[in-house]
């Protein structure tokens, strides 16, 4: 036997291997769990749940542990940098997060089957296979993993006709964008005999003597189209609103946090690391999905009554101001959106623990104008709410502030200076319909109370998301220097 | 050599016979049988060609799960075939204008390599055949090795697609009657079989 160290040579993965693994197990230990009565379903459901989120916290630390600059491994198709490791952080802990506040839902709505989290999970896995992605077939492996999880949890309330019906169009719609992204990958192949991402980059170098082909370029809007997709921006938004009302409450709160904060990783990896030197020719295209979005997101949700529906609105908004950050194309500008979003994820698994709270009796309610009163009868809750609302509105004191304030410094300096004037207009807007939500809750007259109390899963979330919401001024440090050093090893500092 | 030629032969012969009779024979079923012949035919012409892997895939994912599936999808679901072939006809001329573009294509390529024979090398695998090795054996040579990531991650997303599948389908019946073997066997012929003794002339 050769002395040949196995473990050494896939230790940058050993998070996902570690994952990949527990889920495998967890689904063996609810197959042959006792599921024959709702009450047995409901038990081994909760018994899966709560070792999926002790799963994903130690993944937390394997990935937090074993940070250690830039690594590859399998052939260079995987890499692990602390850019990966800032992006898979947060995106374990939207996961755990979400699966902690959606026990008490899916109870009530007879869903508490373990599946439920065996497929958060999965598709957690998936997002960190596409964070790590290195490769072009490696991201569409590791995107395709996370897509299928999430099409199938879209559609897991399955007697009802919304939800079914915001799964297949999450499929059908997912399934097109995966196909443009396939056609783009091809193209990129064909014109450059290579899917790896450092040889693209050697490729693309800035010093060559000619300009990239045009095949190059066809094939890199395809790509860039598919990405648009999973980050919901205009122009292929269209499936957000439908998807997030249609799906389970506790879905549409891991759709609007973990995939999407996976699918901007994902796409500042690829713009920026093997496609970084054709800024020229992909900036314009960023410039306008960003513009796209913020102004789509601030005007159409103007008239939104469901809460869902407005936080789709508002996810669609809040992901073009993280493109700004993208568009700027430096390291200023991939810091703000590392920000951005580190801080979005919280502000929106709050906003969501808001949601799950609301019901009255044995029914969940989602307009906004069942929040009313909420100030009297809830004085926690709408503190909170108002926390969140103020700060996805952008004012200071409070994250969402500070997340805007990266960004567009970010494009100021990169001197897009309409971006940064529309980004601060559009925000305007936005602020109408997120106050107003606030007015509703403390100075219209109750009709009918909301139950109290607020189950206590998801009190712990409330209070978790809003202190960090609200204290994020007085300690940023982890946050700001994560970025910083991840926004670095992405640009080879 | 004449054994090969006289092998080839054979099996595109009979693969564009059976061909031919998937889409004329007026039974649904024979169709899909006739389809399976297409099928071993046509992994006997790769294996003629050294493509050994190709024609065992050809056979276990074709035949094995695809035409059994036709197989059940004719048995179980009562479409009435006759009915759809009404109008067949119509559709002839778009499709003879359809099999006429693919063969001038086809002609265009072939006649291609004729007039300049380095075009030919354009589509040549990027690397040389290995020699003495199957190329089964070659496969799993970078499939494991190169690639187990890639690999290893296409299993993960089955198992993902196979767990979807059955959370969205799968329904727990009231009043299905299972086999319960420990059951079965617990029976005993005493407490089963009752015999009674019948007069002649009257029922029990």
């Amino acid at each position: 036997m050769n002395s040949f160290n196995y473990i050494e040579l896939v230790r940058p993965a050993l998070p996902e291997i570690f994952l990949a693994l527990a889920v495998m197990a967890l689904l063996m230990l609810g197959v042959f769990q006792k599921s024959g009565t709702e009450a047995a379903a409901a038990d081994s459901a909760r018994l899966v749940t709560g070792l999926s989120v002790v799963t994903l916290v130690l993944a937390v630390f394997l990935v937090g542990v074993d940070a250690r600059g830039r690594d590859e491994a399998f052939c260079g198709m995987f890499v692990t940098d602390p850019f990966a490791v800032f992006w898979k952080i947060l995106v374990l802990i939207g996961a755990a997060l979400t699966l902690v506040m959606s026990g008490d839902y899916l109870v009530r709505k007879g869903l508490a089957r373990f599946e439920y989290s065996i497929l958060v999970l999965f598709a957690t896995l998936g997002m960190m296979m596409m964070i790590s992605a290195n490769d072009l077939i490696a991201l569409y492996l590791g995107l395709e993993m996370q897509s299928l999880s999430l099409y199938v949890i879209a559609a897991f309330q399955r007697d009802d006709a919304r939800s079914s019906e915001a799964g297949l169009k999450y499929f059908v719609l997912g399934a097109v964008a995966s196909g443009m992204l396939l056609y783009g990958s091809s193209l990129i192949y064909g014109f450059s005999g290579t899917t790896n991402f450092n040889d693209l980059a050697e490729l693309f170098y800035a010093g060559q003597a000619q300009p990239p082909s045009i095949g190059v370029i066809v094939g890199l809007v395809f790509i860039l189209s598919g990405l648009a997709f999973k980050v919901s921006a205009v122009p292929f938004h269209m499936w957000t609103p439908d998807v997030y009302e249609g799906a389970p409450t506790p879905v549409a709160a891991f759709f609007a946090a973990a995939p999407k904060l996976a699918a901007v990783a994902l796409l500042v990896r690829v713009m920026i690391g093997p496609f970084g030197d054709l800024l020229p020719q992909w900036q314009q295209i960023i410039v306008f999905i960003s513009i796209a979005s913020m102004i789509l997101g601030a005007f159409a949700a103007v008239n939104q009554r469901n809460i869902k529906r407005l936080m789709a609105y508002s996810s669609i908004g809040n992901v073009g101001y993280a493109l700004i950050g993208l568009a700027a194309g430096d390291e200023t500008g991939v810091r703000g959106v590392l920000i951005y979003m580190a801080i979005y994820l919280f502000m929106t698994l709050g906003t969501f623990a808001c949601i799950l709270a609301m019901k009255r009796g044995d029914r969940m309610v989602e307009e906004i104008s069942d929040l009313a009163g909420l100030g009297k009868t809830h004085p926690m809750m709408a503190l909170a709410l108002a926390i969140f609302m103020f700060s996805l509105s952008g004012i200071p004191p409070l994250a969402g502030f500070f997340g805007k304030l990266y960004v567009f410094l970010a494009a100021i300096e990169a001197k897009l200076y309409a971006l940064a004037v529309i980004g601060v207009l559009s925000s305007v807007v936005a602020a109408f319909y997120y106050i107003r939500v606030v007015k509703v809750a403390y100075f219209d007259d109750p009709v009918q109370p909301l139950d109290t109390p607020v189950n206590r899963s998801i009190g712990v979330v409330l209070v978790l998301t809003a202190t960090i919401v609200l204290f994020f001024f007085a300690y940023p440090g982890p946050i700001l220097t994560g970025a910083a050093a991840a926004a670095a090893s992405l640009f080879g500092g | 050599m004449i054994v090969k030629a006289l092998a080839f032969y054979m099996f595109s012969l009979v693969a564009v016979g059976a061909g031919v009779l998937v889409i004329s024979s007026r039974n649904p079923v024979h169709s899909v049988l006739f389809l399976i012949l297409a099928f071993f035919n046509a992994a006997g012409l790769f294996v003629l060609m050294g493509a050994e892997f190709l024609a065992m895939i050809l056979v276990v994912v074709y035949v094995g799960a695809v035409a059994v599936l036709f197989m059940f999808v004719v048995m179980m679901l009562d479409i009435n075939f006759v009915a759809l072939r009404e109008g067949f006809l119509q559709y002839l001329p778009l499709g003879a204008l359809v099999g006429l573009i693919l063969l001038a294509e086809l002609l265009v390529i072939v006649g291609g390599w004729t007039f300049a024979p380095s075009a030919a090398g354009v589509g040549a695998p990027p690397r040389a055949a290995i020699a003495n090795i199957s190329n089964t054996h070659a496969l799993g040579k970078i499939l494991y090795t190169h690639y187990i990531y890639l690999f290893q991650a296409s299993g993960m997303i089955l198992l993902v697609s196979m767990v979807g599948a059955i959370v969205l389908t799968h329904r727990r019946r009231e009043g299905v009657r299972r086999q319960d073997i420990g059951r079965q066997l617990a029976r005993s012929a005493k407490a089963s079989i009752e015999l009674k003794k019948v007069e002649p002339g009257k029922g029990i």
